[in-house]
């Protein structure tokens, strides 16, 4: 049987040479997304910003201008209505209201007095401003928690050096991602959360199978020269890292245009999660290693023999 | 790495074998399964609210209602225990969360206060306490005593109208007759209710909404309504609105003639004259009695029915009612004379519940989010397989029959764990398709790399395996612990997710390692090969 190759096996690309370039390129799209969040600011969706989504189901292609106006008559504030994925298929977003909890709720039977038995309500959303300030909270607290743990497992597992590269890889990938919503005002909800966390351990795997190579030619090879290894180490594990992305965007691929318009954000989100997490561990967390310099008499440990023994001698 | 002793290679097959079995049930009609021998297992993955559809509540006890209610009821005891003991005050009333009231006397003061202090009771909730916190604490500044609840006393309030309340909930859902509802409790103040499967999503925030404290009191008679809004109501009366939303109201006496406690049963009816949807309801043997004696002593007056301070209706009392049970009509719709029995009969609330969230999917969403995710899944499945099998061939093989038995091996555990997959969960199902073929790349690349060095197909094999188990490890540690995370602080769907993935990181793994490898050894042994075919 033929079989296809995707990377030849004497593929040698000189990955660090480029590294200024890489590097730099990477600084300013995260400060360009810094900027972007801070000024466009994300486009949250109720869990974050509080208020009433509905989605209904119309007989027939929906008649969006008449809803709007009919539903600006109710005076709720700001009230967005558009088409989700199909034309029979609307969402309805009333931002929260003044007053207690009880005053979100109204909006409810507001929209559903004035619009009826005639449609379907296929999704209510209330969510109130003291549930949606938690959430922020929460969902802060679950990124900032995960690359904690990520910074304190890589380094019992290896040494600092590569903990520091691989954490600055994952925020690197998760600033970008926000900065992307940002840029393209994606609806950003409680599952983009979720999204960011998966880039997150999917970014650590790959950043973590490179550096496995890493240190193992560091135990090897005593004397090559550092941005040589490195290079060996990337491509030694390039065929891996695009197979495994490939896969992985596979299966993405079909549920982002099979899987249903209500969990496509979070596709996306994972998509391009994947792709700049495969890009982050070949041209941020590898030179990274280069520019921060990493110890190279390994001989306290035995070959082949990963040991967090070393990661500590080495404090 | 490659030799298999018999017990591991049964372990491995029985392994795999549960997984299917695991999972079958889950390919199968409910009807199906109720007709299979009963030691077969039966378990289906439990479907979260977005598959099956339904509403997911959380509820906030209002905190101020329960302590307010506390201080008013003090008010009341505080002038009851000055009268009683002739003590002169004024300015009594509950501001700040604290009841004050001033002595008139001086000379009184100290009295007044030990007199007082015997309204707190010890807090009993903390059992390791040697000298038992009491209730109240009292201060006192040149004749002016104010009364305030301790913090203990506040908590046990708290935790007691909680506790009410979660009960009082699970009978009103109970009520509707859906399946499996969940009532929990949450921290100190909230309640979270899901309830799989509702028609009507209004209803039940109807029910939940309402306190359904019901008092019959007499109307006051002496002055009209007008005069009572546009002067101050006499002392002891009050004006209540009538809930049929005509404006109109109706002054009320504030005495509780009989309160809604005594209530034994309420069913729903229609009245035999009119044929108006009725509340039949029943008193206990106290309540029947206090109800017969206001009554009688009041024929030829009307009383009026009290729901959270609106009063339903309020009808002239034609005869005694001595039988202890009588109707409530109020223009009801026959689904509000079946609620408002349901509230009656479910006992009233300690305080408002207020929805801080509500997440609400119908059945239509649910069914489309399922048969979307279905296909989604085929699909991303059947392109992993294709494309593994046009990369590695033989080798491609025996990733994908692993593959298989890992999606069987996830559905398995989530059936068996009882978990509750969710759209996002698919999503968790999907991706670890996709990333579970990573463990069998890393050994394949492996291989690959040491068969160019230059090694035979079992040294290189052999040595492929056992170099790539750290990296697989460490690679698979790190999105574990983002799926732990995850689980930890996602809510309903989200966890869904974290829970596929998890399960998806560790079947991954175990197939990578054991059921690949097996037949990597298999293979060996009989083809013996000259060179991998990778």
């Amino acid at each position: 049987m033929r079989k296809l190759k995707l990377i030849p096996d004497d593929t040698h690309i000189p990955f660090i040479r480029s590294r200024y370039l890489a590097l730099g390129a990477s600084t300013l799209a995260v400060i360009a997304s810094m900027v972007l969040v801070a000024v466009m600011g994300l486009n949250f969706g109720i869990d974050f910003r509080g208020g009433t989504l509905i989605e209904i189901g119309t007989e027939g292609p929906a008649d969006i201008a008449d809803l709007r106006s009919r539903l600006s008559g109710l005076e709720l504030g700001e009230v967005q209505i558009q088409s989700f994925g199909a034309p029979d298929d609307v969402l309805i977003r009333v931002e929260t209201q003044p007053g207690g909890a009880a005053a979100q709720q109204a909006v409810v039977d507001a929209v559903r007095a004035e619009l009826g038995a005639e449609v379907e309500y296929r999704r209510v959303e209330v969510v109130g401003p003291t549930v949606s300030g938690e959430l922020i909270e929460a969902g802060i607290l679950a990124i900032v928690l995960a690359v904690g743990m990520m910074l304190i497992y890589i380094w019992f597992r290896f040494e600092w050096q590569f903990s520091v590269g691989a954490v600055v890889a994952l925020v690197h990938d998760v600033l970008i991602t926000l900065g992307l919503f940002a840029v393209l005002q994606l609806e950003f909800n409680l599952s983009i959360i979720a999204a960011l966390l998966t880039i997150v351990g999917y970014s650590m795997n790959d950043t973590v199978v490179v550096y496995d190579r890493v240190r193992e030619k560091l135990r090897k090879y005593k004397r090559m020269p550092l941005a040589e290894l490195l290079d060996q180490a990337v491509n030694k594990t390039l065929s891996r890292t695009v197979m495994t992305s490939l896969t992985t965007l596979l299966a993405l691929l079909a549920l982002y245009f099979f899987g249903g318009e209500v969990i496509r954000g979070f596709t996306f989100a994972m998509i391009w999660g994947i792709v700049i997490g495969t890009y982050s561990s070949i041209f941020v967390a590898a030179p990274l290693l280069l520019l921060l310099g990493v110890k190279r008499d390994w001989s306290g440990a035995g070959a082949g023999e990963p040991d967090g023994n070393t990661a500590k001698s080495a404090n | 790495m490659l030799y298999f002793p018999r017990w591991k290679y049964t372990l491995i097959a029985i392994v795999c074998a549960l997984g299917f079995l695991l999972s079958a049930p889950n390919f199968v009609s409910k009807e199906t399964l109720a007709d299979l021998p009963s030691w077969l297992p039966s378990n289906q993955v439990n479907l979260g609210l977005d598959l099956q559809g339904g509403s997911h509540l959380l509820l906030e006890v209002d905190v101020d209602t329960v302590l307010s209610d506390r201080l008013e009821s003090l008010v009341d005891d505080v002038r009851q225990a000055l009268r009683d003991a002739r003590i002169g005050y004024t300015g009594l009333g509950n501001a700040n969360d604290k009841v004050s009231v001033r002595i008139r006397d001086a000379a009184d003061v100290e009295r007044a206060m030990e007199i007082l202090r015997e309204l707190s009771v010890p807090v009993t909730s903390n059992v390791f306490v040697a000298v038992p916190e009491r209730d109240l604490a009292f201060e006192e500044n040149s004749g002016r005593i104010s009364i305030s609840m301790t913090e203990a006393a506040r908590n046990e309030r708290l935790t007691n109208a909680l506790e009410q309340s979660i009960e009082i909930v699970r009978r009103r859902i109970d009520e509707l007759g859906t399946t499996e509802p969940v009532i929990q409790r949450q921290g100190t103040e909230r309640i979270l209710v899901q309830v799989p499967g509702l028609d009507d999503p209004q209803r039940l925030k109807a029910l939940l909404g309402r306190t359904a404290k019901l008092n019959f009191h007499l109307v006051d008679t002496s002055v009209s309504v007008a005069e009572a809004m546009q002067n101050r109501p006499p002392s002891g009366s009050q004006v209540l609105p009538l809930v049929d939303g005509s404006g109109g109201a109706v002054l009320i006496r504030r005495r509780v003639m009989v309160s809604g406690e005594s209530l034994v049963d309420a069913q729903p009816g229609f009245d035999q004259r009119t044929n108006e949807p009725i509340v039949s309801f029943r008193f206990d043997a106290s309540g029947a009695k206090r109800f017969a004696d206001v009554t009688q002593a009041n024929v030829g007056r009307p009383f009026a029915i009290v729901l959270d301070n609106e009063v339903i209706s309020a009808p002239v009392i034609r005869e005694p009612i001595l039988g202890g049970s009588g109707q409530i009509s109020g223009g009801f719709t026959v689904t509000e004379a079946n609620d408002l029995s349901i509230l009656l009969r479910a006992g009233a609330l300690p305080a408002p519940l207020e929805v801080l969230e509500e997440r609400t999917v119908g059945p239509g969403l649910g069914a489309d989010s399922i048969a979307a995710g279905e296909i989604a899944a085929l699909i991303g499945f059947a392109a992993v397989i294709i494309f593994i099998l046009v990369v590695y061939g033989l080798f491609g093989v025996f990733a994908n029959v692993a593959l298989i038995i890992n999606v069987a091996l996830i559905f398995g555990a989530l059936s068996l764990l009882q978990a509750t997959l969710t759209l996002p969960g698919i999503a968790g199902i999907v991706l670890t398709i996709g990333m579970a073929v990573d463990a069998n790349v890393l050994i394949f690349e492996r291989i690959k790399e040491e068969v160019r060095s230059g090694k035979t197909p079992i040294n290189a094999i052999d040595v492929g395996y056992s170099r790539a188990l750290d990296t697989i490890v460490d690679a698979n540690i790190t999105t574990f612990i983002a799926a732990a995370i995850l689980f930890q602080m996602g809510s309903g769907p989200v966890k869904g997710f974290a829970v596929t993935l998890a399960i998806g990181i560790i079947t991954s793994v175990f197939t990578a390692f054991t059921v690949t490898r097996l037949f990597v050894s298999i293979w060996l042994k009989q083809r013996r090969p000259a060179e991998v075919p990778l």
